[in-house]
């Protein structure tokens, strides 16, 4: 068979979840602590241990669950996952399977076309399996049960991505909203955010889906893009062959750039899910909801809104800051101490303090100027005490300094001169150091007002006020 | 003195005429003396436990200084706890179940540990790795299971009290078997954290006794919320109140004639009737009712029980702690094969299998879901009866002590829990209490109550028991 193919695209992403504890164990959930010193007695599955569900978990994936406007089913469960592996302790890991605790949502990506919906299938919590490191002994496995019991909570995707771009725009959306949310560090490396992707491939416009590959463990949004183009690529080899693609889960080799098989479908565990009877069934009920709605930061696409709203930034300004958790909480944090306009605010926040972090290679996260500081320095620019190309300069001394932007601005001297008494009398002596140039502004030469601008600034040295300074001139020249 | 009660061993320790060390080196040394006959404790504490003993001379309270053994599927720090099983043989929890830590902050003298079914799993005590636990009726008769080592020691005196679990009639039956008192609280009622799972969703720990009132005063102690426990309910506590004396005018007993009918022991048919006529004789009344799908228990139980003890003894593994296999292995799956097929006997393989495959896809819907709405329709039957009676009133075995190797065939065994069963997958409180012997032979009845009323059980049974002495009978070689 030849021809053109659909590519259809479904992602699972296990989202780790920023709590202190695991999941159902109260031991730490910190990372890189070392080796097996955070394991509980239920998390090496002593006999007679029993969990006990960490409610700000489920507060978590309820706020998650809300964040994309999903259904939260009243009752939620948990099941039993069963399979042997070392570093499985019980033999069964806590999952979730027939009431899971987030039901159908949707979020919105940006793709090449537009904006377009991806609906999201469910979420649901587990545990996280312990660690097996192979390379570290000769003849040995060596297992770390630190990460065993840490919360995750899976999201899974319709197959509704058609490119690899998408399925990364999905990712990202996702990232975004679950680090938005501070339900998750968003540590890659760490992974704190991982994805499975299931790639398949259908005759174009055909109803039916194809057979489907399932790539694990992809954790970084370039390989994820790579792997899926990779698989795409040799599906259609395989189709344009007239052979069929093999159910199977394969891995990404990110230094081959290729995936590879791990193990068929014939070697697929049957998990025997069953609900867990240590876990009775947990009432989702609306005051916590009510909690978690109003705990909830307000979205990127709220905000995006309002700044353009209420606060009449223009579009891309403020997309750039309500889609970045970091600079939106300085923006709004700087904001309402300054009576800067909020547009001057945004633009010199995304155009020159951004070149100053780039500059310093540092990021918003851990600037060294505050917000308040910050305000202090818009004050200082919105007032007309110091123009834009001053306000760079005072920025680029606080940073230094560590200074506020009014100390600088005073031991500098890098006030404008905004003092009316003190422009007139700087005026009346240009014009009267300059009477061939009055002479000629009289005669109609217009640029000659330019001139005595450059004039005062230079006698000033560029401290004085601009429009103050055109006003006073124009009145000044049209009385002699 | 050692067929005292809790309150007349108290009221000795009270008057010192008897010091706490004293009494439990008189129950210690009978565990010497008479366990190589019997089987039943699989640990005798070499002396009196220091930090108990110091425990119970700052406690007040009727428990302080009573001596107790636990069930070995309850974790003791430090001591030895192996299920009945070799895959635990070598096991020591760094940690008390919540059971043994209420029981010894109320004063109560550890002296050893019981013998029991591996895993719980099994009605005669025959399948313990350490060897079959005797009744002390008759050596040669099993004491009933699991719990025939708790039941067997109390039978015999080794002890007055002991902790004992049921999951499907592992109290209630060998109470029966050995002549004594023993009640399954309601589910929920004591925390399972530390007692190792059989069957989460049934599994419950309770007590042995040689009185109702004995049975009440422990409970109390041992019951309430723990919040190591999710399935552990949150109810105001109760204080067990003994009935100071007998009157029963206006209870309502529920009676079941079919099962009474189908016991082909007439013996056991006989001491039963004359048990409900006692009832009545204290001003009773008997209604009765019926379990319409009561016959289907004991299937759905056993697709229920194994389903679940095949992910709870999935931990048993050989890679952390227990039995793991000497042969050389190629790879991990056979480490786990070998491991799993020395550690564990043949009838726990047996229900892992069973519960394996009862859960495997294709098969889930039609046994596991299946068995789950059977317990729903047997939940159902018991409030319907409950909502004519106070308690009910039925018998806990078909038979007397059966002699070992009688049920070598495991599912010929399953079938003597159908009376114990309905109750355990409603999971409400019951109890068996000694009535009227069989031919030498103890005889139990079954009282089961309301969820969550542990009381009227109690209360019915110690009435009863002050007009009969049954439970006071001792077999008489440990007299």
């Amino acid at each position: 068979m030849s021809g053109q193919w659909d590519v259809v695209i479904g992602l699972e992403i296990h989202v780790r979840l920023a709590l202190d504890s695991k999941l159902f164990s109260g031991a730490s959930a910190q990372y890189g602590a070392s080796p097996n010193s955070q394991v509980s007695f239920l998390d090496a599955a002593l006999p007679g241990t029993l969990p006990v569900v960490n409610e700000k978990a489920i507060d978590y994936a309820v706020r998650f669950g809300l964040s994309i406007d999903a259904e939260i089913p009243e009752v939620t469960r948990f099941a039993r996952k069963n399979y042997f592996y070392p570093d499985l302790p019980k033999g069964y890991q806590i999952s979730q399977m027939d009431d899971p605790i987030v039901g159908r949502g949707q979020i919105e990506i940006e793709t090449e076309q537009g904006t377009k919906t991806i609906n999201i299938t469910r979420a649901h919590l587990e545990e996280d399996a312990g660690k097996s490191i192979h390379d570290q002994y000769d003849d040995w496995t060596a297992i770390d049960l630190n990460r065993a019991g840490t919360a995750l909570i899976e999201v899974v995707s319709e197959p509704e991505m058609t490119s690899a771009k998408e399925a990364v725009a999905y990712m990202r959306a996702i990232y975004n909203r679950v680090t938005f949310l501070g339900i998750c560090d968003g540590n890659l490396q760490e992974g704190s955010f991982r994805c499975d992707a299931n790639v398949s491939l259908k005759p174009q416009g055909s109803e039916t889906l194809g057979t489907r590959a399932e790539i694990k463990n992809l954790n970084s949004f370039r390989f994820i893009e790579k792997a899926i183009n990779y698989e795409i690529k040799r599906q259609k080899k395989i189709l344009a062959q007239g052979e069929s693609v093999v159910q199977e889960t394969r891995l990404y080799d990110a230094d081959k750039d290729q995936t590879r098989t791990m193990r068929g479908k014939e070697d697929a565990n049957d998990y025997r899910y069953f609900p867990d009877p240590d876990l009775p069934a947990l009432n989702i009920i609306t005051d916590r909801l009510d909690r978690q709605r109003a705990a909830m930061p307000e979205l990127p696409e709220a905000k995006l809104n309002r700044y353009m709203e209420d606060w009449q930034l223009p579009e891309e300004n403020a997309r750039q800051i309500a889609y970045d958790v970091a600079m939106a909480k300085f923006f709004e944090a700087s904001q309402a101490q300054t009576k800067a306009k909020p547009a001057d605010n945004a633009k010199f926040l995304i155009t020159d303090f951004n070149a100053l972090l780039n500059e310093q290679d540092s990021d918003l996260a851990d600037s060294k100027i505050s917000p308040t500081d910050y305000a202090g320095l818009m004050d200082a620019m919105a007032s007309g005490e110091i123009s834009r190309k001053i306000a760079k300069q005072v920025l680029d001394k606080m940073w230094a300094s560590g200074e506020s932007a009014a100390t600088i601005i005073e031991q500098q001297g890098l006030a404008q001169i905004s003092d009316s008494d003190a422009l007139h009398k700087i005026i009346t002596r240009v014009i009267k150091d300059n009477p061939d140039q009055v002479e000629q502004f009289k005669a109609g030469n217009d640029k000659m007002f330019n001139y005595f601008i450059g004039q005062v600034m230079k006698q000033t040295k560029g401290q004085a006020n601009p429009a103050q300074t055109k006003q006073i001139l124009e009145e000044q020249l049209n009385n002699e | 003195m050692i067929n005292l009660s809790i309150r007349e061993l108290n009221q000795l320790l009270a008057k010192k005429q008897i010091s706490t060390a004293e009494l439990s080196s008189v129950y210690l040394d009978r565990c010497r003396q008479f366990n190589p006959s019997l089987n039943a404790l699989l640990h005798i504490n070499n002396d009196i436990n220091p930090e108990d003993l110091l425990t119970a001379n700052q406690i007040d309270g009727l428990l302080s200084g009573i001596p107790i053994i636990h069930k070995d599927l309850f974790s003791t720090q430090g001591v030895t706890t192996t299920a009945g099983s070799k895959m635990l043989a070598d096991y020591a929890p760094p940690f008390d179940a919540t059971v043994v830590s209420r029981l010894s902050q109320a004063g109560m003298m550890s002296l050893g540990k019981a013998n029991m079914d591996e895993f719980a799993m099994g009605s005669s005590n025959e399948y313990s790795y350490f060897g079959a636990v005797k009744n002390p009726w008759d050596l040669k008769r099993v004491p009933g299971g699991s719990s025939g080592g708790s039941a067997a020691a109390v039978a015999a005196r080794l002890t007055p009290v002991a902790t004992a679990s049921d999951t499907g009639g592992s109290i209630r039956q060998p109470a029966a078997f050995c002549g004594i008192t023993g009640i399954k609280p309601s589910y929920g009622r004591v925390s399972r954290y530390g007692m190792i799972a059989f069957a989460s969703s049934l599994d419950q720990g309770g007590v042995m006794a040689v009185s109702a009132d004995d049975c009440g005063l422990v409970l109390e102690a041992m019951m309430g919320h723990d919040d190591k426990d999710s399935t552990s309910i949150k109810t105001e506590a109760w204080q067990w109140q003994a009935p100071q004396q007998p009157s029963m005018k206006g209870l309502k007993v529920g009676v079941i004639p079919g099962w009474v009918e189908q016991l082909k022991d007439d013996d056991i048919k006989r001491s039963t009737e004359q048990a409900l006529k006692t009832l009545t004789e204290q001003g009773a009344e008997l209604i009765e009712v019926d379990l319409p799908h009561a016959d289907l228990a004991v299937a759905a139980y056993y697709i229920l029980a194994p389903a679940e003890a095949s992910a709870n003894l999935a931990r048993f593994d050989g890679v952390r702690f227990g039995h793991q296999t000497s042969q050389q292995c190629d790879n991990i799956n056979a480490m786990y094969r070998k491991t799993r097929s020395e550690g564990f006997g043949d009838e726990v393989q047996r229900r892992i299998m069973l519960g394996t495959w009862a859960l495997s896809s294709g098969y889930y819907d039609d046994y596991y879901c299946k068995a789950q709405r059977i317990r729903r329709l047997i939940s159902e039957d018991f409030k319907q009866a409950f909502s004519q009676v106070d308690v009910m009133a039925v018998p806990v075995s078909p038979e007397v002590a059966f002699k070992q190797g009688d049920k070598s065939d495991g599912v010929n065994m399953y079938q003597a829990d159908q009376f114990t069963i309905p109750a355990s997958l409603a999971g409400l409180p019951c109890l068996s209490m000694p009535v009227q012997p069989a031919k030498g032979l103890p005889v139990g009845l079954q009282l089961i109550g309301p969820y969550f009323d542990e009381q009227v059980i109690l209360s019915t049974a110690a009435q009863f028991q002050m007009v009969t002495d049954f439970h006071k009978q001792m077999p008489e070689a440990f007299v």
